[in-house]
């Protein structure tokens, strides 16, 4: 039988962080509670950056969360992978432009 | 897209009882999720009593031009459980003797009923202060026969509620059926024709949205925002008032959960978004569903489930308000459904 490093199942036991470091766990949680929140940003633009940011982060946790989420506010699924795309694009443009780096190290070494 | 029933089908889940029983085990038996019942005795809300009956909501047959992949009624073309001019003069008498305010028909599409007309006109007549009939726009545009009832409406004052899914015609047509959308919109630009959903217009047009697929409503108030910049930006449309309802996990919702294997997944997140606060308000506390063949019942869930109220006061033929009120409401597993987030009734959030 596999046993599989990732469980969906154990989202639903996030919660139970708290037990082992109560202080911690309450003071994240609040203050998680609390970014998602209406405020300068609506919840909505703030769930669609999650969802985003859930994917650079490769957390298969927050992907089902924040796919869930965004479903909830009617966001579409043209609107989510547009999103996944504005994450993507920084993920790569991250990469491509350590090739500045890169060339500035070639020009120095064998210029 | 389903095209039939699923009683027409023979599907097992056309069975109340085997809805029931789902609904019963599992995970609920296991304990591995608490009861609905064990769950408001947390709060010391058990039983949930009948308040003072506000609102009469007839549930006038299971016909249905459309077959919508989560409808709660099973309805659709070949249901045939229609409600008799009979059983409407009883609702009749009931609807001027009770204290109720509110009369909700309800279907299947109430319009279906070929004794409809004659129901709405009779019923206008009786002074309610809030009439409402659920339509499911489509009808309008279904056969020439229907293309009046915006007008028919408006004579009878008329509060229409409608069923939306989504402001895009992908999201709507997967759940609704292909062409749904396009027939809605043409629906609702000729209910604003007439006067309905206009600014300050006393034709009130109301517009229902719940989720396509196994997940909950967001916030009423932000989807009703996108509704009507989108419903606006479009097509030019207005309406009112959006409300956000949750699917119940039953007829063809539960049985396209368990097909997709999110039942349990479901059955979680209701749970997990328990609020005693909605608890209070449950439209079953103010509401008495009545089946086409005059049945009682708390909601019209529990008329799909046949769950009947628990009174001696049992059938609109022996309708007695004060042996209602105070009832104890009958709840299985689906009533989580009513009690999520900020709650869920036919008039959107409770709490």
């Amino acid at each position: 039988m596999s046993k599989p490093y990732y469980d969906a199942a154990d989202l639903r036991k996030f919660g139970k962080i708290t037990e082992w470091s109560e202080e911690l766990g309450t003071k994240f949680f609040d203050y998680y509670g609390k970014v998602f929140e209406e405020g300068a940003l609506t919840a909505r633009e703030k769930s669609l950056i999650a969802l985003a940011v859930a994917h650079t982060e490769q957390c298969p946790y927050c992907i089902d969360a924040y796919t869930k989420d965004t479903l909830q506010r009617g966001i579409t699924k043209e609107q989510m992978m547009e999103a996944i795309h504005v994450g993507a694009a920084i993920k790569s443009g991250a990469t491509l432009v350590h090739g500045v780096q890169m060339m500035n190290k070639v020009n120095k070494l064998d210029g | 897209m389903a095209t039939k029933s699923l009683k027409k089908l023979g599907n097992d889940l056309a069975q109340s009882n085997k809805q029931i029983e789902i609904l019963s085990n599992g995970i609920f038996k296991s304990g591995e999720l608490p009861t609905f019942k064990d769950k408001i005795s947390e709060t010391s809300q058990f039983p949930i009593k009948a308040k003072k009956l506000e609102i009469l909501q007839i549930n006038v047959g299971y016909m249905c031009n459309q077959v919508c992949d989560h409808c709660h009624v099973d309805a659709g073309p070949d249901r045939k459980e229609i409600m008799t001019r009979d059983t409407m003069r009883q609702c009749l008498e009931v609807i001027k003797n009770s204290g109720a305010h509110t009369l909700d028909l309800t279907g299947g599409a109430p319009e279906m009923n070929p004794d409809f007309r004659w129901f709405v006109e009779e019923a206008a007549k009786v002074g309610i202060t809030d009439f409402i009939v659920r339509s499911n726009l489509t009808i309008i545009r279904a056969n020439k026969k229907y293309y009046d009832l915006p007008e028919f409406f408006k004579k009878h004052n008329v509060h229409v509620v409608s069923s939306m899914p989504h402001w895009t015609r992908g999201k709507t047509d997967k759940q609704r059926g292909d062409g749904v959308f396009d027939k809605s919109i043409k629906a609702l630009q000729e209910l604003n024709a007439v006067g309905y959903g206009m600014p300050g217009s006393d034709l009130k047009l109301d517009l229902v949205y719940n989720p396509s697929g196994a997940f909950l409503p967001g916030d009423q108030v932000a989807m009703e925002k996108d509704f009507k910049k989108a419903l606006m930006d479009d097509f030019g449309i207005e309406f009112h008032n959006l409300f956000a309802i949750t699917n119940l996990p039953i007829a063809r919702f539960l049985d396209y959960l368990i097909a997709s294997e999110n039942y349990e997944d479901y059955m979680y997140s209701l749970v997990e978004a328990y609020n005693p606060a909605a608890v209070e308000n449950v439209m079953c506390t103010n509401t008495l569903s009545i089946s086409w063949d005059g049945y009682l019942f708390d909601c019209d869930f529990n008329q799909m489930l046949e769950l009947p109220v628990n009174s001696k006061s049992r059938h609109i033929s022996d309708f007695n308000e004060e042996l209602l009120e105070g009832r104890n409401i009958v709840i299985s597993q689906h009533c989580y459904g009513c009690t999520a987030g900020a709650g869920s009734s036919c008039q959107g959030v409770v709490a």
